[in-house]
This record gives structure tokens, sequence and C-alpha cells, in this order.
């Protein structure tokens, strides 16, 4: 089944209510619309997310096995995590130490809980049931702020295991063409929290701000990685359509494999013309739960409503109630860094003023790259707050493992440099590519070296006439209104100035000239 | 290695694991001889009683060989130097085949020792082998063995209980002095009953459930069997205490019930419990009430208390453990260990693996517990089971607030004929009618020899607890023990057949 043209489509507002109204900057349009069916009506789209989180603690959270991605298969393994006869869990307690600075940075409430059984059989799981947490989870309510200004509420995050990976060798790789599978347990046992919002999110590009967020957040608790592409953080969803100012929720689909934020938004938008056509065509969705096939671009059918596991919890009588004391709870609330919201408010603040959309998405970069810290001690060195923003977000990150162990006083002495014209924004970089490859470094030393000096106004203007006169027809179409042709100039006297010219002043020369 | 004529024909009854200890410590006999007098009398008599599943010569050898070492070395070789133990094989074995008496661990080897086997070990018993059990301790006779039924060390016609009947008859036989089993049910005491011999079901939590295979996890308890109360003191104490690998084990001081046994009874509270009493077997329901009577001459104020609650106890458990059993069975899938039968996919494979690989009655206890956890029967059945349990526990601490231990049969009836329960699951269940309670309420209980039935055959009194403690509990076993040896003095032919 193809989605019906238009899912995409910039419906803008639409009109209708339900969708978030605080949209902030560098948004697509794609996604983030109300969709609009082939009919005369409105949908609106209706998205909870279930984010599985691994843990990033040493061990395993029921026995003192290694937690670690990459390694031999079956080397992290032991009588417990294999699920032996005879073995027992024993919880981990940095484990429920990091569940609940999740729980303390979605402002959930931190209760006593108590584990769950849930069985079912697949060969990945060692003991044919999973040890989770059930109708007792360890952090109830909370919610997530985006920075688009929305608000995303949080039902619970409980701790759970994870289970090992199968890999089905075959052909096609695909789980029913498989001619034998391979299983590796040493994922069995990871620690996992599970983050469970409400149905709030209202379009795809609004699930993918809330995962990048929530990811932040939890790399911030020093709860996780952050690393999607290696399973760090898993994400179902769960998807129901309804006409755009209803309040009553439609059927929802929940849709597995979403491994990557891309993979997020196509199914969601998938998903939702899916769901849209059905009740178009037929006025019913089925409940099920779909499986997102990235390669095909589609959602298929995983089982049915009725097909669906009877999993039989039931309390886990190999492991006593979880009841964390008072002090532990601030102990580990306390450990909480700085959120990235708090830390994208303090980058805002430096600003002072309103950011421009630009300047939204270089504090999105900077504190999603964990360079805020930097840009502020640089700007407490006086360095000019906005330069040492777009510098960090575009220069820095390119080479994050370096940039993090910049000397901000280096990087601050720097940006003054430019800041007082005393190097164009090229030469500027240039002398940052060498300060960051030695960690810091005296930036005046260095442009002095590389004999930078800024260009002087005449001679800047002298060398553009030059370039124009040089190439003619190109300087005839740039008159008559082909304004690309300015990077090809701008080119040009980089060239002929050994990069030695600014690029916003060849700019403007060129700009006088045609003028 | 030295002979062992003059050692087996020291005595008619068999030494007890206090006397073989003091022996071994002091240097007079050596554990090598110890084991191969144990090992002797195995391979004598199990070709009948088929008490072992596995016998461990070689491992028991070079372990006996280790404490001689320890003990020429003048270290000291720990409480039960050289003593020979039967471990029921639900207990993890490292390297040793733990089969659960199911086909489906076939050839299965654990890569470790349960908790209480190290602490055996390292109190310097000496593990001769593994004994048989119903099929992963489902059942009260040791018939329901993928490898056959142990037999009655006093008549091979009849069940030696189950399901620690192999630990139970081998420890009867004279085979080894101490063996372990393990209590879902009563599935220590009931075969200690039947096979008169002393059996123990400690306090859930004190002993460590590690490296024992799972039947159902919140009623499982380790616990000795022994030939006296004073075995079965020692051998408590050394496998009792915290364990940090089982998150169920209490941190708690362990009872010193070895310092008790000679405290006699004057003062003690006893309760005879009618629900204990009632439904038994006429002449199992004498030797209660003769019990009852000898605690009283020792100076303990009997009297007769009803806990009505227990009724339900049967009921109860029938639902629990099924449950609890039937989530932990589903590992053995032929995935990882243990048996595999192929099949064209994983979900026939596990299907095909599982059919062929438990008895009958696993799979019925598998359906049972799977059908009690299911959407829209788990608060019928297993929700409302879990609540009469709590009922069950709250009667118990009633009794309790002016009793010290209660008082009751074991068994209803002596040991019954093989094949006599198989046809009727019902009729099987009812066995444990008497002990399930102390599993539910996690209750110590320990089962005492008391004269003979009718048949001659052996009768034992339950000797039932608070939590933690332990200490009364064997008080009032061991000063049954003497008047059951006042009794059987006095009557001449009174300790039954032989």
């Amino acid at each position: 089944m193809r989605p019906p043209a238009g899912i995409d489509g910039g419906a803008g507002d639409g009109g209708a209510g339900g969708a978030g109204g605080n949209r902030g900057a560098g948004d697509s349009a794609t996604g983030d619309a109300v969709a609009r069916g082939s009919g005369a009506t409105d949908w609106e789209t209706v998205v909870g997310l279930e984010v599985h989180c691994e843990l990033k603690t040493q061990t395993k959270l029921f026995c003192c096995c290694k937690n670690a991605f990459g390694d031999e298969p079956n080397t992290n393994v032991c009588p417990v995590c294999l699920g032996l006869p005879g073995s027992l869990p024993v919880l981990n307690a940095f484990a429920v130490e990091l569940a609940m600075r999740i729980g303390a940075a979605l402002h959930c409430e931190v209760r006593p809980s108590s584990f769950h059984r849930k069985n079912y059989f697949y060969p990945d799981m060692p003991k044919d049931y999973q040890i989770s947490q059930y109708d007792e989870p360890i952090n109830v309510g909370g919610w997530l702020d985006l920075p688009d200004g929305s608000r995303v509420r949080i039902v619970r995050a409980h701790l759970e295991e994870d289970t090992g990976k199968t890999t089905h060798q075959g052909e096609s790789g695909r789980i029913h063409a498989a001619d034998y599978a391979l299983v590796d347990y040493n994922r069995a046992g990871v620690p996992l929290v599970e983050i469970v919002s409400e149905p709030d999110i209202r379009s795809s590009a609004q699930a993918r701000r809330y995962v990048t967020e929530l990811r932040a957040v939890l790399v911030a608790t020093g709860a996780s990685d952050g690393r999607m592409e290696e399973g760090s953080l898993r994400v179902d969803a769960n998807v129901s359509v309804r006409r755009a100012g209803t309040t009553a929720y439609g059927t929802r689909c929940e849709i597995k494999n979403l491994n990557s934020l891309r993979s997020l938004g196509r199914a969601i938008d998938y998903e939702t013309a899916r769901q849209i056509a059905l009740l178009e065509a037929t006025g019913v969705v089925d409940q099920e739960t779909r499986h997102w096939d990235e390669s095909g671009g589609r959602t298929i059918p995983l089982r049915s409503k009725e097909e669906a596991f009877d999993y039989r919890y039931f309390p886990e009588p190999d492991l006593v109630p979880l009841v964390p004391e008072a002090e532990w709870q601030a102990r580990a609330a306390g450990s909480v860094g700085l959120l990235p919201s708090a830390r994208r408010q303090r980058l805002v603040g430096l600003i002072g003023g309103a950011p421009s959309a630009h300047q939204v998405d270089q504090v999105d970069v900077v504190v999603a790259q964990g360079l805020d810290d930097l840009v502020v001690a640089a700007v407490a060195q006086g360095a000019p707050a906005e330069l040492a923003l777009v510098r960090a977000a575009n220069e820095l990150a390119a080479d994050l493992d370096a940039a993090l162990a910049l000397d901000p006083g280096s990087f601050a002495q720097l940006l003054t440099m430019e800041a007082q014209g005393a190097l164009t924004a090229t030469q500027s970089k240039a002398v940052l590519a060498e300060l960051i490859a030695a960690g810091g470094g005296d930036p005046a030393g260095i442009a002095a070296e590389k004999g930078f000096e800024a260009l002087s106004q005449s001679s800047l203007a002298a060398v553009v006439r030059e370039v124009v006169g040089a190439n003619p027809e190109e300087w005839a179409r740039f008159l008559a209104g082909e304004d690309k042709l300015a990077g090809f100039f701008t080119g040009q006297v980089m060239r002929a100035t050994g990069g030695k010219a600014d690029g916003k002043a060849i700019a403007a020369e060129l700009r006088r000239l045609r003028r | 290695m030295t002979s062992e004529g003059a050692d087996a024909s020291r005595d008619d009854q068999p030494d007890s694991a206090l006397a073989i200890a003091a022996a071994v410590r002091s240097g007079e006999r050596t554990a090598a001889s110890v084991v191969e007098v144990s090992l002797g009398a195995i391979a004598a008599r199990d070709p009948e009683l088929h008490a072992f599943l596995h016998v461990a010569s070689d491992h028991a050898r070079a372990a006996a060989a280790a404490i001689d070492e320890t003990v020429r070395a003048g270290r000291d070789p720990g409480p039960l130097a050289g003593v020979p133990v039967a471990l029921k094989d639900n207990l993890c074995t490292r390297g040793v085949p733990t089969t659960c008496a199911s086909k489906i661990l076939e050839g299965w080897r654990p890569p470790y020792d349960a908790t209480v086997v190290t602490r055996l070990q390292d109190a310097g018993a000496v593990v001769v082998g593994k004994t048989n059990l119903d099929e992963f301790a489902m059942g009260s006779s040791t018939e329901n063995s993928c490898k056959g039924p142990t037999r009655h060390p006093m008549d091979p016609t009849r069940v030696p209980g189950g399901s620690s009947g192999g630990s139970a008859a081998a420890v009867a036989a004279g085979l080894v002095p101490l063996g372990l089993g393990s209590d879902t049910g009563g599935s220590v005491r009931q075969p200690a009953a039947l096979c008169g011999v002393v059996g123990v079901k400690p306090t859930y939590g004190v002993v460590s459930r590690y490296g024992l295979v799972a039947f159902a996890s919140s009623l499982d308890q380790i616990g000795p069997l022994a030939r006296s109360v004073a075995d079965a003191a020692v051998l408590f104490e050394v496998i009792a205490g915290h364990d940090p690998l089982d998150s169920t084990s209490l941190d708690e001081p362990v009872p010193r019930v070895t310092r008790v046994l000679e405290a006699g009874v004057e003062g003690l509270r006893v309760g005879v419990c009618n629900e204990l009493v009632e439904g038994t077997s006429p002449d199992v329901a004498r030797r209660v009430r003769e019990a009852a009577e000898d605690l009283a001459k020792a100076g303990a104020l009997v009297e007769e208390v009803s806990v009505p609650e227990m009724r339900f106890g049967l009921s109860a458990y029938y639902l629990i453990a099924p449950a609890e059993a039937s989530s932990n069975l589903a590992r053995y899938d032929g995935v990882r260990y243990g048996l595999r039968v192929d099949a064209p996919d994983v979900a026939a494979m596990n299907t095909a693996t599982r059919t062929a690989g438990f008895g009958a009655e696993v799979k019925r206890r598998i359906m049972l517990g799977t059908y009690a956890l299911s959407a829209g029967y788990y608060d019928a059945y297993y929700a409302k089971a879990q609540r009469v349990r709590t009922l069950l526990i709250r009667a118990f601490e009633r009794a309790y607030e002016r009793l010290d231990v209660l008082l009751g049969a074991t068994s209803p009836t002596t040991a019954f004929e093989i094949g006599e329960r198989v046809v009727d699951p019902l009729a099987m269940y009812m066995s444990d009618v008497c002990t399930i309670p102390s599993n539910l309420s996690g209750h110590p209980a320990m089962s005492v020899p008391f004269g003979t039935g009718e048949d001659g055959l052996p009768v034992g009194v339950q000797v039932l607890a608070p939590a933690l403690h332990e200490e009364p509990m064997f008080q009032v076993a061991a000063a049954l023990e003497r008047a059951a040896a006042a009794r059987a003095a006095a009557v001449p032919g009174g300790e039954g057949r032989r």
C-alpha cells in the first residue's frame, strides 16, 4: 500500500484545533502539519511513544556480567543472564539509581515498586520470561518540555531487562525466510528503562523532537550514551488518527523496529496515511502491532489484537519489593546534571534578547554536542557570545572530541581578535583549526606564523575589480540577476588573496560594484 | 585405602554424622574410609532401592582425600568433616549431572555449585551422589521420575514418599548419614515421615535457593534429612545463613538449633492442631496424640487448637505452585541446553522438545499454572489463591500469639503401595495436605519419627513454628525423639519392621 499523495503537503495549521500551536523555528513543513486526507475533512495524527533506554551501567541488571556493546558474542554471560536452572536474579543498585535520575529529570514521582514476569517464548530470551515492572513502576507521571514549547506528559518510566539479540541468517535476512538464526546473549539482562509517553504527540516532526530532547535528557542524567545506532535507544510508536477537532482517540497501531529518528518520522507519516486511507475507504482501522520495513518504506502487520500474546504477568517471586529510602532518592535526584532545557536557556541568556532562528539552531547543536560549557567559559573570558555560539556550532562540532578539550581562554582570545577585525573569518577559522588540534595555544602567535593580517579595504577592492575584469561573462550574468555567481567571485577573490580576504567584505564589495 | 570390614561391622546401626565428623576430626578415622563405607553400601543396596541417579565416586574420593590432607596438616576440616551427603538431583553440582529426574535435562552438567553445596564442602562434607526425585520435585512418591521409582527401604513394594524420596531412602537405609532435599509442599517432611527419618523445612529465606532448580520459587526451601534430630540440627546450621546471590535470602542470624537439643520442653506452649490430625488414618492420629501426651509429661503446656484456614491450603497451593512452575519451566525450550528434538522451525522445536522431555505430571502442572495465570482467569484463581495465602499467614500468626509450636501429623498415612495413587492425582495431592500450610506461610516445620502404624511402617509427627523460630521447633523435636525411643524400648518389637 502506498500513502496517498498530499500526506506531507504543507497544509499549514489548517485552522483545525489540536495540533500544537507553539512551533519553534527550524521545523520543516514535513509532518508538522495537520494531516490532510483525500476527503474534505482534515485528520489529526495522535502519537504516544515507548522509548527503551539501555542504562549505562558497568554490569547487567541482575548479575555481574559486563554491560558492553560490540563484544565477541556470548562472552558477557553467566548462569544468571543465561537463565540456567537454579540461577537467581539480584537487582543492580546502580541501575535503580539511574532509573531514579531519569525519573527526577522527567519530573516523575518515584514510588515503591516491584517486578513481574512477562511470560512468552522467544529464543533470545533465556528464561522465556522477561523480568519487568508492571503495575508498580518505579517512576510515575511527569513530563518533558520540548524546545518548541510543547509539553509531552510521561505516563511512567520503569525498569526491565533487555533480551538477547537474534540474527536471522538467510538470503533475505527476514524472519520467515531465514535458514537459521544466531543468538547473542551479551545483551540479555542489560538494564533498560522504558519511558512511556501519553498520546500527546501530534506529528512526526514533534515525535522526532521528543526523542531528540529525551535522548539529550537521558545523556545529561548519565543514564544513557544516547547511541541510537547501537540500539541504546529504541522506539515503539503508538499511532492513531482522528478527525481534527474531535477528542476521542482512534484505534491505534503499535509500530516496532524504529531504530533512527528518520525511521520514526517516516513510519509515523506512512502509518498516518495508511490509517486515513483505511478510515476513508472502510471506516475501520484494526488494532494491531506492525513492523516498520525501512527498505520498503512501509509498515507491515506483525500480529492482530486477537493474536496478541497473553503475557500471564505475575509478581516475580525471586525478587523482593523495591523501596528506595528517601535519602537515596534525594541523592539520585541531586546527581542529575544541568538538563538540556536549562543549558539552552543559559546560552540564550548570553546572547541577550530574543534569539534568531539560526541562533536557536546553533544553541540546539551546541547543547546537543555538549559544547555549551566551553562557550560559557569563553564568553566569561571576554569572547562575544554570538560569535562564540556560531563558531562552536559550526567549527567545533565538526571535530567534537578534540573540540571538547579546547582551552576556553585561547578560544576567547581568538574570537576577540576576529571581532576586532584583526583576523578575517576565514583566517580565524584556520587558526581555530590549529588551536583545536593542539588543544589550545596562542592565537596571535599562530596568526603571525601563518602571516595572517586582515586585508585592507582598498586592497580588497582592487583585487575584486581585477577578478571582475578577468571574468566579464560571469559578471554580466551576475548583473543580470544570477545571484549564485557571488560564490564564484568570492572563491576567485579568496584564491587571489590566499584566503586572507573576509567573505563578508567581499560580498559587500560585490554588492557595491553591482549597484 | 584402609580395610573397611571392621568399620562397617563395628555396630548394627550406621554411624551418625556427628560421630563420623568427630572421628575424622580427631584422626581416628579417615574421610576416605568413611566414603568407601558409604560407596560400598550404595553399591550393595541401591540396585534394589534406586535412591541414586548418579553416584559421584571420583568426586567423593577426591574430596575425602582433600579433607584427610587438611586433617594431617593440622587445619580445621569443618564441622561435617568426612560426612557423606546425598543431594537431591535438583541441586546444582558443578560438572556433575543435574537432571531433576527429567528427560529434558538429560546430559546437562551445571557450570556452578548451588550455595548449599558450597557450604557443605566448606564444612568438610563429602557429596557422594545425586538422588532420585519426582520430576522437578512434582510429586509425593518419587514415582514421577523419568528413571523409575525409588523403593521404600523397609518394604520394596512401597513408595518412600516424595518428592525427596531418593535422599530420604538413602538416609533411612543407612547409605549416607545425611541428605538434602527440597520442600515445596512437603517434599522433605513427607518422605522423612514415610521413611522414618528426620526432615526439616526451614523458614523461607533461611537457606539460600541459589542453585536449587526452581519448582515454585515462593514456596521452595532446601532442607536436611537425617537419622537423628542432632544430625539434622548440625546440617541445618551448616546450610543456613544469608546469601547475597538469593534476593529472598534473609539477612538474619542463623537460629542456633544445636544448642537447644537438651533443653527440654518444660513450659513450652504446644498446640495440637485439629486440622493436622483430622482426616489422617487412625494409627497416625494415635501417634500424634501419644506425642502430645509425652510432651505434656515432659512439662510442656499442651492444648488443642484449630486453625481452620489450613483447610484451604491445598487448593491455594495447587494454584500458586503450578502458576510459578509454568513460568519457571518455560526455559526448557531446547534452545540452550538439555534435550532438543529438531523440527522445521523454532516454535515447532520448542513444542516437540517439551512434549518429549516432560512427564505427565509436569505437563499437568504446567497446564494448570498456565490456565491460572491467563488473562480473564488471573483474578479468580492466582490472585484469589494469594489472598488465601495471606489469610493463612494471619491465622498462623494468631495461633502463635499464645503458642510456641504447633503439633500434628506429617502425612495422613504411612508409606503407600507403588502404583496405588499414580492413577489418581487428587489422592496423591492429598498426601501433602498436612505439610502444605507451612510452605504457604513460609514458616518452619519438621517431621520426627514417632512409632509406627498398624502396618509396622514409620509414622512422622510434625512440629511447626513461627518464622525464624527453629530453636523451639528443634527443642520439641529432640524431646519427641527421646520420647519415641523410650516408647520403643518399653514395647517389645516397637521399632517396627526391619
